[in-house]
């Protein structure tokens, strides 16, 4: 059979698709990047004009930026290495054959169906509170000062909230990828004298490594998004400790009523993510290649 | 040195005894080959020698010193799998070097006997391709490779041919042997395929339901087989059994005759049939041969080119001195 054919004919009907995948990412972004070059403040209609790249150099200049800056990455790294780390160990602890095996899969699993801004509130009014959250009964209890976590630590609080959300997601993607282990190969190792320890480096983690690398690519995606948690915790405060690009935008498109360097924000928050997937399929895209 | 005794080995999935009380010596440089029918408990007896499975009850030496409790690693065996179980994400080479690497052998000595193994098994232009990149028979050859350069005291095999198609099985067949040779070293091999059982075993284990129903050279078994379970695993084609009045003309329950000890001829001969299937492969022709009057079928192997078909009379004749009997139990009787 002619693939050519084929191929052609194949190309023309995903093409509607496409297209309007295409309009459907275009149309925003061109309107974004429009916008991100108007002088364009919802407090002063009627005097919305060109001005360049204005809105891009305010939002560069202003303080808060590299702060948030590197929140963003702070918070994306900070929740990725415990949820891989946390998630291998949690992944290779449910694959021992335990008693109610199936009821501690699902109880793992379970925080992912929470909301984030539910499970935010949770941990900062049940967990967190520093007069009646759990933390602070325990250290009192052990004759400590309650620590105030969202005001001393804000951004590790959040990066703690998050990657309690996140965790299972990991832990989910990196069992069934323990599961699909030959157990052949492990024996294998077991009678070439590999210890525990070099089995589980020599032989479960490199198998792991396509697996850990889908956690991190689409994990990174969401994270660099994260909004709401920082929304119902901490407002992006103290001053801007744990404020992040996705925050900031929104306190300058929302809480400025400036839509232009809300704008110029978000353009920002896409190169940002571009230069962040382009890093990371350098470093761990071949891990994708059979 | 690699002699095995197992001493009343037992061993029972729950409740389930899958290899009941079993004793069994295998000496020094011995090709021991471990034979019987899907399920009998062959690779479960293996891996209890090898260690990978606890055993219920009994004991096991390598050579002289108990090594019940060891772990698979201590007890200085090695063992090629049926998927072969190679590291997919390692090179040949790698892979090989890897049990020396868990021994840390100095470098400069694993890459001795690195470059050994990957001339003698013919590996030496693959070794630093992944397994992936290789045939069926390249990567059983680095699983061997990988199993020779710990100079472990004993070979263990599990079917490791059975995934190759049968040319490359036949080479292979040859190239264990002739490793054995070399190598000197004890091996046990695990196959339901009996032709591999009689080329390649110094002695065969015939097991059914985890018992041993014999122990012997291929020859010793072949002539003299201790039951009718025996008579039929091993030989192909199988050995004609027959049951009723003609096993009672010899005293017997049952008699055994094999399909090349019975004498073909269109004029004369104890029993007359029709030939059924006739196979003819030019070295030799095999008929299936129908209403006898016995109940049981015949399958008679001629020597060479027999210009005989389907559906042609013949006359059989067992030779006197090569029919085996049997008794009420199945046992030989002599
Ligand atoms: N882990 C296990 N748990 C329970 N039963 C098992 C287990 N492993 C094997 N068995 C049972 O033990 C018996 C022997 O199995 P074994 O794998 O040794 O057979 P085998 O002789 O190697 O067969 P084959 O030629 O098909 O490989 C089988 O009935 C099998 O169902
Ligand atoms: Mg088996």
């Amino acid at each position: 059979m002619a693939t050519q054919h084929s191929r052609s004919a194949a190309r023309i009907m995903i093409s509607p698709a496409v297209l309007l995948l295409l309009a459907w990412m275009i149309v925003p972004l061109a309107l974004t990047i429009y916008f991100s070059l108007l002088r364009y403040n919802l407090l002063m209609p009627g005097t919305e004009r060109f001005v360049g790249f204005l809105n891009y150099r305010l939002f560069y200049e202003n303080p808060a930026f590299w702060t948030a800056m590197l929140n963003t990455l702070l918070l994306v790294g900070g929740v990725l290495i415990v949820t891989v780390v946390g998630g291998i160990l949690l992944a290779i602890l449910l694959d021992q054959p335990i008693w109610g095996q199936g009821i501690v899969r699902i109880l793992v699993i379970a925080p992912f169906f929470v909301m984030p801004t539910v499970s935010a509130l949770v941990w900062k009014n049940m967990f967190m509170n520093p007069v009646s959250g759990l933390f602070a009964e325990f250290s009192k209890a052990v004759g400590l000062q309650p620590f105030d976590f969202l005001t001393h630590a804000p951004l590790a609080s959040i990066i703690g909230i998050v990657s309690w959300q996140w965790l299972p997601f990991a832990t989910l993607i990196l069992l069934t990828a323990i599961q699909s282990l030959d157990s052949e190969q492990m024996e294998a190792a077991e009678m070439d004298g590999a210890s525990p320890l070099s089995r589980f480096w020599y032989i479960t983690l490199p198998h792991l490594s396509r697996a850990i690398t889908v956690v991190i690519l689409i994990q990174t995606i969401f994270l660099l998004s994260v909004f709401a948690e920082i929304l119902v915790t901490t407002n992006g405060g103290p001053g801007v400790a744990s404020t992040n690009l996705t925050y900031l935008v929104y306190a300058r498109s929302l809480l400025n009523f400036d839509v232009g360097g809300g704008s110029a924000g978000g353009v920002v928050a896409i190169i940002l993510a571009n230069i962040v997937a382009i890093f990371l399929m350098r470093m761990i895209g071949k891990n994708l290649d059979a | 040195m690699g002699r095995i005794t197992l001493d009343k080995v037992t061993k029972k999935f729950g409740d389930v005894e899958v290899i009941p009380p079993l004793d069994l010596t295998i000496n020094d440089g011995e090709f021991v080959v471990f034979v019987g029918p899907s399920g009998c408990g062959k690779s479960t007896l293996l891996r209890l020698i090898a260690g990978l499975e606890d055993v219920t009850d009994g004991e096991i030496r390598i050579d002289g010193k108990p090594a019940t409790d060891l772990p698979p690693a201590k007890r200085g065996l090695a063992m090629v799998f049926q998927s072969y179980a190679l590291y997919p994400h390692m090179s040949v080479r790698k892979n090989i070097a890897f049990p020396m690497k868990m021994a840390g052998m100095p470098e400069d000595e694993q890459k001795r006997r690195i470059e050994n193994a990957a001339r003698a098994l013919n590996l030496t232009d693959y070794l630093d391709r992944r397994p992936g990149q290789l045939s069926g028979g390249q990567r059983q050859r680095v699983a061997i490779g990988r199993a020779i350069v710990r100079e472990p005291a004993a070979f263990l095999f599990d079917e490791p041919l059975s995934n190759l198609d049968a040319a490359l099985r036949v080479g292979m067949r040859m190239e264990i042997s002739e490793l054995h040779k070399k190598l000197d070293t004890t091996m046990i091999y695990v196959t339901h395929d009996q032709v591999e059982a009689m080329t390649m075993a110094d002695k065969i284990v015939v097991l059914r339901a985890g018992n041993i129903e014999q122990v012997g050279s291929p020859l010793e078994l072949y002539r003299n087989p201790r039951n009718t379970f025996v008579a039929g695993f091993i030989g192909s084609p199988k050995m004609n059994l027959i049951e009723g009045a003609e096993a009672k003309k010899h005293d017997a329950a049952t008699i055994g005759v094999r399909p090349e000890h019975i004498d073909v001829s269109a004029s004369e001969g104890a029993w007359k049939g029709r030939i059924g299937v006739a196979e003819h492969l030019g070295s030799d022709t095999f008929f299936h041969v129908h209403d006898t009057g016995l109940a049981e079928t015949l399958t008679i192997r001629a020597g060479g080119e027999v210009d005989l078909h389907h559906g042609d009379t013949v006359f059989l004749t067992p030779q006197a001195d090569k029919i085996h009997r049997f008794d009420g139990q199945g046992l030989r009787i002599s």
